[in-house]
C-alpha cells in the first residue's frame, strides 16, 4: 500500500512538470506586450518598462523564467501580478467560490443521479425507466449555457423564485440553481452509469443468495447491490470534480459568479503567465489527486482489490 | 483453411450428411459482428429518428439553398428582434438577420468543426492507444503520462488558454484560421479519451489466440495490428466517436458563447448563439432557436451512439 501510494505520487511529477511547462510556454510564446494599456492612455515610459522587465525577469530565456517560476511554486510564494496584487490573495478570493459551486454540483449529481439510477436499475423496463432514459438523453444534449440561460430566465426573471445573479459572497443557498446547471450533464451520466451497473448486478448470484437466505430487500439493495455497483459510478464522480471546477467558467459567466473562470479570463488577456499557469496547474492537481483517491476507494469497495 | 485440398479430402460422406441437415433447416451463413450489429440496428426506432435528423442537418450543410432562399447575411434592420412569423420562421435577430436563413447556412461551419475535430481526435488517439497497448512497458508508461497532461487540463479552460493566446483580444483572425484553431484545440484536449479506449481494447486483443496464431505464422507487426487487431478493437472507439461528434458540436457552441470560438464573418450556430446571448432577457428566441438546433443535433448523435453501442454489445440483447 505504502509503496503503491509512493509510486502513484511520483507519477504526478512528470505530469505536473509537463502541464506547467506547456501552459507557461503557451502564454509567453505568442507575441504581445504585457504592458500595453498598463499606463492609461499613453505609452508606458521606457524606464518603467525596463524596470518591470528586470523585476519579472522577462528578458531571461523562457526556460530560465520557467525554472524561476518553479522555484517560486516550491517556496510557496507566488509573487505579484504586474499591477502589484498578490497572486495567492487573488486565488484565495476566487477559488473557494468555485470549489463551493463544484461541491454543490457534485452533491446534486450524487443525490439525484444515484437515486434515479438505482430506482430504474432495480425496477427494469417500464414507464419510469423510459422517462429517466429520455430525460438523461435530453440533459446530455443540452449545452450548459442553454440550461443556465433558460433557468435564469424562467426562475430568475419570469417567476422571481431566485435572484438572476449571485451576490459576491455566493452563499450555499444561492449556488443551488447554478450548481444544478453545472452538474446537469454529469448528473445524466451518473444516472445512466448507476442504472446499467445495478441492472447488470441485479441478476448476479450473490444477490439471489442474499434474497434466498431471507434478507430484507432494503439490505439487499443498500448493502449488497449498491456497494458492488459503485465502482464505475465512483470512478466517474471522482474524475468529474476537476472538470466541474474547470467547466464552471460558463456557469459562472451566466450567473455572474466571481470565481476562477472570470479570474483566468482577465489574466489571459493581460498575459499574466504566472497566474494562468498556477490556476491551470491547481486544477490538474485536483484531477490527479481525485483519480488517486478513486483508485484507493476501489480497495475499500471491493476487498479483493489489493495494492502492492 | 487456406488450403482447398485439405478440405477436399475431408469432404467425405460425413460432410455430405452435414450438408443435407443444414439445408433441411434453411441454410444460414454465419454473420460477422458487423453484420449482426447492422441487423440489430435496423430494429431500433432510435436509429431511424437520429438518422433522419443527421441526414437533414447534413443536407443543410451541403445544400443550404434547399431550405431557404435567403442568403446567410440577409439583413433588414427594420425587422430587428421581431418574433417568429410566416416569412421568417425563427424570427429576426437584433441586427435584423433572418435567424432561420442564417441557421441553415450556419450548419456547415458547425458540422465541419464537429467532423474534423472527431476525425483528428480519433485518429491520433487510436494510433497512440494501439502503440501504447501493443508495445506496453516503457512506451505505454510514457504515452499514458503524456496523455495525462492533456486529460487533466479541464476542457473549457484549456481551450480558453489556447484560443486566447493565439487570438489576443482585439485581433481579427481570418475565418479559416479560427476554424482550424478551434478544431485543433478541441482535438489536442480530447485525444487521450480515445487513446485510453483503444489502449485497453488492444491490451485485451493482444492476449487472444488469433493474434498469437498470426504471430506464429510469421505476420509482421504492422500486419498484426492493422489486419488482425484493428477490426476487432475499433468498435468501442466508433461508439465514442459518434457521441464525441455530438459533444464537439456543443463545444463549438460553448466556445463561441464565451466569445473565443468561431466568430464572424464565419456563420455557425455558435456565432448566432453568441450574437443572441446579450438580448436573452427581451427576445429569447434569438438565443433559443440556434441553441435548440444545437441540442437536437447533439441529441441525434448521442442517440445514434447509444444505438450503435447496444447493437455492438451482444450482452445487452
Amino acid at each position: 500500500m505504502g509503496r503503491y501510494l509512493l509510486r502513484r505520487l511520483l507519477q504526478f511529477v512528470p505530469v505536473f512538470l509537463g502541464t506547467t511547462f506547456i501552459v507557461y510556454t503557451l502564454v509567453w510564446a505568442v507575441p504581445g506586450d504585457p504592458f500595453a494599456g498598463k499606463c492609461g492612455e499613453r505609452q508606458c515610459p521606457e524606464t518603467f518598462i525596463s524596470l518591470m522587465t528586470d523585476r519579472y525577469g522577462l528578458n531571461d530565456p523562457l526556460v530560465v523564467q520557467y525554472f524561476t517560476y518553479l522555484g517560486k511554486v516550491v517556496s510557496g510564494n507566488l509573487g505579484e501580478t504586474f499591477s502589484g496584487v498578490s497572486i495567492s490573495e487573488q486565488l484565495l478570493n476566487s477559488a473557494p467560490i468555485t470549489v463551493r459551486l463544484a461541491i454543490v454540483a457534485l452533491l446534486i449529481q450524487i443525490v439525484i443521479g444515484v437515486v434515479a439510477g438505482v430506482m430504474t436499475g432495480i425496477r427494469g423496463r417500464g414507464f419510469l425507466d423510459n422517462l429517466v432514459l429520455v430525460s438523461t438523453l435530453l440533459l446530455i444534449s443540452l449545452p450548459t449555457f442553454v440550461t443556465g440561460s433558460v433557468l435564469q430566465i424562467l426562475l430568475g426573471v419570469e417567476w422571481g423564485i431566485i435572484d438572476p445573479t449571485v451576490s459576491p459572497e455566493a452563499t450555499w443557498g444561492e449556488l443551488i440553481v447554478p450548481g444544478f446547471v453545472l452538474g446537469a450533464i454529469s448528473m445524466a451520466y451518473v444516472t445512466r452509469l448507476t442504472r446499467t451497473s445495478i441492472a447488470e448486478n441485479r441478476r448476479a448470484d450473490y444477490v439471489r443468495t442474499a434474497i434466498a437466505k431471507g434478507q430484507p430487500t432494503r439490505r439487499v439493495v443498500f448493502v449488497h447491490l449498491l456497494r458492488n455497483s459503485a465502482i464505475p459510478v465512483v470512478t466517474f464522480l471522482g474524475t468529474d470534480l476537476g472538470s466541474l471546477m474547470g467547466g464552471a467558467i460558463v456557469t459562472e459567466g451566466v450567473f455572474n459568479i466571481n470565481g476562477i473562470g472570470g479570474l483566468i479570463f482577465r489574466n489571459i488577456a493581460e498575459k499574466e503567465g504566472v497566474m494562468v499557469t498556477t490556476i491551470v496547474t491547481l486544477l490538474v492537481l485536483v484531477y490527479l489527486l481525485m483519480s488517486l483517491a478513486v483508485d484507493l476507494l476501489y480497495a475499500v469497495l471491493d476487498p479483493r482489490i489489493r495494492y502492492e | 483453411m487456406s488450403d482447398p485440398q485439405a478440405l477436399d479430402t475431408f469432404s467425405g460422406a460425413d460432410a455430405a450428411d452435414l450438408a443435407t441437415t443444414e439445408t433441411g433447416e434453411r441454410q444460414r451463413k454465419p454473420r460477422s459482428l458487423w453484420g449482426d450489429a447492422w441487423i440489430q440496428l435496423r430494429r431500433k426506432p432510435m436509429f431511424y429518428i437520429s438518422g433522419v435528423i443527421i441526414v437533414v442537418v447534413a443536407l443543410m450543410a451541403a445544400v443550404p439553398d434547399l431550405f431557404t432562399s435567403r442568403p446567410a447575411d440577409f439583413n433588414n434592420l427594420d425587422f430587428a428582434s421581431q418574433p417568429p412569423s410566416a416569412s421568417a420562421w425563427f424570427g429576426y435577430s437584433f441586427q435584423g438577420y433572418d435567424i432561420w436563413a442564417r441557421a441553415v447556412h450556419g450548419a456547415r461551419a458547425t458540422l465541419l468543426v464537429g467532423i474534423f475535430a472527431t476525425l483528428i481526435t480519433v485518429l491520433i488517439g487510436s494510433l497512440m492507444g494501439i502503440i501504447a497497448g501493443f508495445y506496453g512497458r516503457f512506451v505505454d508508461a510514457f504515452l499514458s503520462r503524456f496523455g495525462d497532461i492533456f486529460a487533466g487540463l479541464p476542457f473549457v479552460l484549456g481551450a480558453i488558454v489556447i484560443l486566447t493566446t493565439f487570438n489576443p483580444p482585439g485581433s481579427e483572425p481570418s475565418g479559416t484560421a479560427i476554424l482550424v484553431q478551434v478544431i485543433l484545440s478541441i482535438s489536442v484536449l480530447s485525444w487521450p479519451v480515445s487513446m485510453r479506449i483503444m489502449r485497453s481494447a488492444t491490451i485485451v486483443a493482444k492476449q487472444l489466440d488469433y493474434v498469437k496464431a498470426a504471430r506464429a505464422l510469421g505476420a509482421s507487426t504492422r500486419r498484426i495490428i492493422f489486419r488482425h487487431m484493428l477490426p476487432n478493437t475499433v468498435a468501442p472507439v466508433l461508439v465514442y466517436a459518434t457521441i464525441a461528434l455530438g459533444a464537439f458540436i456543443a463545444v463549438e457552441a460553448t466556445l463561441a458563447y464565451l466569445g473565443i470560438g468561431v466568430r464572424p464573418p464565419v456563420v455557425s450556430w455558435g456565432v448566432m448563439i453568441n450574437d443572441g446571448k446579450d438580448y436573452v432577457q427581451n427576445s429569447p428566441h434569438e438565443l433559443l432557436f440556434p441553441a435548440g438546433l444545437v441540442t437536437i443535433t447533439v441529441l441525434a448523435f448521442v442517440m445514434l451512439g447509444d444505438a450503435v453501442r447496444d447493437a455492438l454489445d451482444p450482452k445487452s440483447r
